[in-house]
């Protein structure tokens, strides 16, 4: 399966001459063949560069969106060892947008929450495209609290359009399940590790993603509504997605900037489905690191910290006291 | 004679859910009668006839749940910034919205806070407001609702916030969105101390403040007929496809599928709410907690420490 986005398609026409000179080469190694497959290699990678280096904000949304991108269970299997699958809230059911259990980094035991969209259409509709419902999120709450009984630090791998918005998903508290994972990550006495590795939209995201470090992959999106959702608010028409995601700075450097979020993760180049076993690789030692320097915090230093953390988020203006900055971290 | 007076008089019902007939009468929107003005505002705009809450202006609401000349506003010069530069293409920018909004409604943002007694208790309020910006989570909302729980924290008062909100705030990006996790920390820091919180949801209280500090109350009030809801009727609709059944996401749905404690009018909300904070003040008698304050025969709370704890 190869899937080639528009803004990818100069380079992409450079890696089919490629793989036909690869071909030719295979039947006849001559010199000539030879210097041809390598300097098309090396145009190929730069054009690859070249193009990832000046993605708009609406062409990053497309490659957090890549069908071949790693999602969360990808990220289980090649990631961790021993992950063990836990399923349902105990309540209502269990979501398949969200998947979790104990699992271990680099031999270290963890928590591991994520929600998953699927990839062929069959999975996708199951997993209600990532789009969690309540028990999705009463699961995370779950798997949160028996983290904190084990004293397992809680990974979160962020990657959903948004919390599911159908009418069953009111008449079980969506709102009150989003909420519930607030309060929760705000003082759970673990450490807290969240990755933005696509898409991250809304209370939908951030109701598995508040905690002591925030990352994004590179080319993954963070936003406080899909660029669709905030077109029909500010446009009163989806269609005006891309300039949304112009004005709504859900890009990784944009944030960072802001200091909203604490660390960019690089991805491989030409982005993370250009070469999923090395983006999981350098998630897995970056996780690694971050847990370890989290660990030697002692539990009450890390819920205070966390909270003066997102006391400080925020901008606004106040005659009687100097101007505050936008972000903390 | 009523009849003739729904032909006569235009129909321009405002966002309030009521209508500014010129002299003596109010036109309820519900049920569109006329309700004489004194007496609409005795009920604190409740309709006499069938019971519909209008919208109510932070003043109304003070009003309402305070005692007379309690109220000390705290932090009013809190203003909004941009800190995104949200400029959309072919739209008003954030800058100009927050100029026209300022202008349109005269308020300076979607929230107020501050200090007062109800029934003689010392509380923390806070107060959203649909008339500006539809009460939509920023910033500047984000950090009085965190100051009215850190006042309640310091002065050991219990905390009221009443919600009215269309969701967060996209103009702000995730400088909005992050404020969902700062308010809910909030309320986890006044659990820890041990201050009750009350929740009251009016209409509408939808999105990113029912998913956040809205519906962490430890009483949850809301308000007959008010909208509660995570996603909007339209965006239920325009996603789904699925066409709500009538009454769906009102107060009373949301009783019935066990999110909310209690539907209150609102000529009862005040007694409710000094029961409630009375209830839950038992735990602060110091043998249970002696940093905190201790109780009169009456089951008034009295400070005798205050500590600025978190």
């Amino acid at each position: 399966m190869s899937v080639v986005l528009d803004f990818e398609r100069p380079a992409a026409e450079i890696r089919t001459k490629l793989d036909a000179t690869e071909k030719q080469y295979a039947a006849n190694p001559t010199p000539e063949l030879d210097t041809q497959r390598i300097d098309l290699r090396r145009d190929f990678a730069n054009r690859t560069q070249a193009i990832y280096r000046a993605l708009s904000p609406w062409q990053t949304v497309q490659v957090a969106r890549h069908p071949l991108r790693p999602q969360t269970m990808d990220y289980a299997i090649g990631m961790c060892t021993d992950f063990v699958e836990f399923h349902g809230d105990r309540v209502f059911g269990d979501d398949r947008a969200i998947v979790g259990g104990p699992a271990r980094i680099d031999g270290r035991p963890v928590m591991l929450v994520g929600q998953h969209r699927g990839r062929e259409t069959r999975e996708r509709v199951e997993r209600n495209f990532g789009s969690p419902h309540p028990e999705g999120y009463r699961k995370a709450h779950r798997l949160f609290e028996l983290a904190e009984k084990f004293r397992m630090p809680v990974v979160t791998l962020m990657d959903t359009p948004g919390a599911s918005p159908g009418l069953g998903d009111e008449e079980r508290g969506q709102g009150w399940a989003l909420a519930a994972n607030l309060a929760t990550l705000a003082t759970l006495r673990v450490p807290v590790v969240c990755v933005v590795i696509g898409e991250g939209n809304s209370g939908g995201a951030l109701a598995i993603g508040v905690g002591d470090r925030f990352l994004m992959l590179e080319h993954s999106i963070f936003s406080v509504a899909s660029p669709e959702a905030a077109a029909s608010i500010v446009w009163k028409d989806a269609k005006f997605a891309p300039q949304a995601a112009d004005a709504l700075k859900l890009t990784a450097p944009d944030l960072l900037r802001l200091k909203l979020i604490d660390r960019i993760v690089s991805e491989p180049v030409g982005g993370a489905h250009a070469d999923p076993s090395a983006m999981i690789t350098t998630l897995r030692s970056t996780i690694a690191g971050e847990i370890a320097r989290l660990e030697t915090v002692p539990a009450d230093r890390l819920v205070s910290d966390r909270y003066e953390k997102y006391r400080r988020l925020g901008s606004w203006f106040e005659s009687s006291r100097p101007a505050t900055p936008v972000g903390s971290v | 004679m009523r009849n003739l007076f729904r032909r006569a008089l235009p129909k321009v019902a405002d966002d309030a859910g009521q209508e500014a007939v010129p002299d003596l009468w109010v036109r309820c929107g519900r049920c569109r009668d006329m309700v004489y003005a004194r007496e609409w505002a005795e009920a604190s705009k409740v309709c006499p006839k069938c019971g519909f809450h209008a919208r109510l202006t932070i003043g109304d609401r003070v009003a309402l749940l305070l005692d007379p000349n309690s109220w000390q506003e705290l932090d009013a010069d809190l203003r909004p910034t941009d800190p995104l530069g949200f400029a959309p293409a072919g739209r008003p920018s954030y800058a100009e919205k927050l100029a026209t909004e300022s202008l349109d409604s005269g308020q300076s943002e979607a929230a107020a806070y501050g200090r007062g007694t109800l029934d003689g208790l010392p509380v923390s309020l806070a107060i959203l407001d649909m008339g500006y910006f539809a009460g939509t989570l920023g910033s500047v909302v984000g950090e009085k609702i965190a100051r009215a729980f850190e006042l309640g924290i310091a002065e050991r008062r219990a905390v009221i916030v009443v919600s009215a909100s269309g969701g967060a705030r996209q103009q702000e990006g995730v400088v909005a969105l992050i404020q969902m996790a700062k308010t809910a920390a909030s309320v986890q820091a006044l659990g820890a101390a041990r201050l009750p919180f009350i929740s009251i949801l009016t209409d509408p209280t939808l999105g990113g403040v029912t998913a956040s500090f809205a519906t962490l109350g430890d009483c949850i009030i809301a308000e007959p007929g008010a909208v509660i809801g995570f996603a909007g009727p339209r965006i239920i609709e325009q996603t789904t496809g699925e066409k709500l059944p009538p009454g769906a996401q009102t107060a009373e749905f949301q009783l019935r599928h066990g999110m909310v404690d209690q539907v209150v009018a609102r000529r009862d909300q005040k007694a409710m709410i000094a029961r409630l904070i009375r209830l839950f003040s038992y735990s602060t008698h110091p043998a249970q907690d002696s940093t905190a304050t201790t109780s009169t025969p009456h089951g008034e709370p009295r400070v005798v420490a205050t500590a600025g704890v978190q």
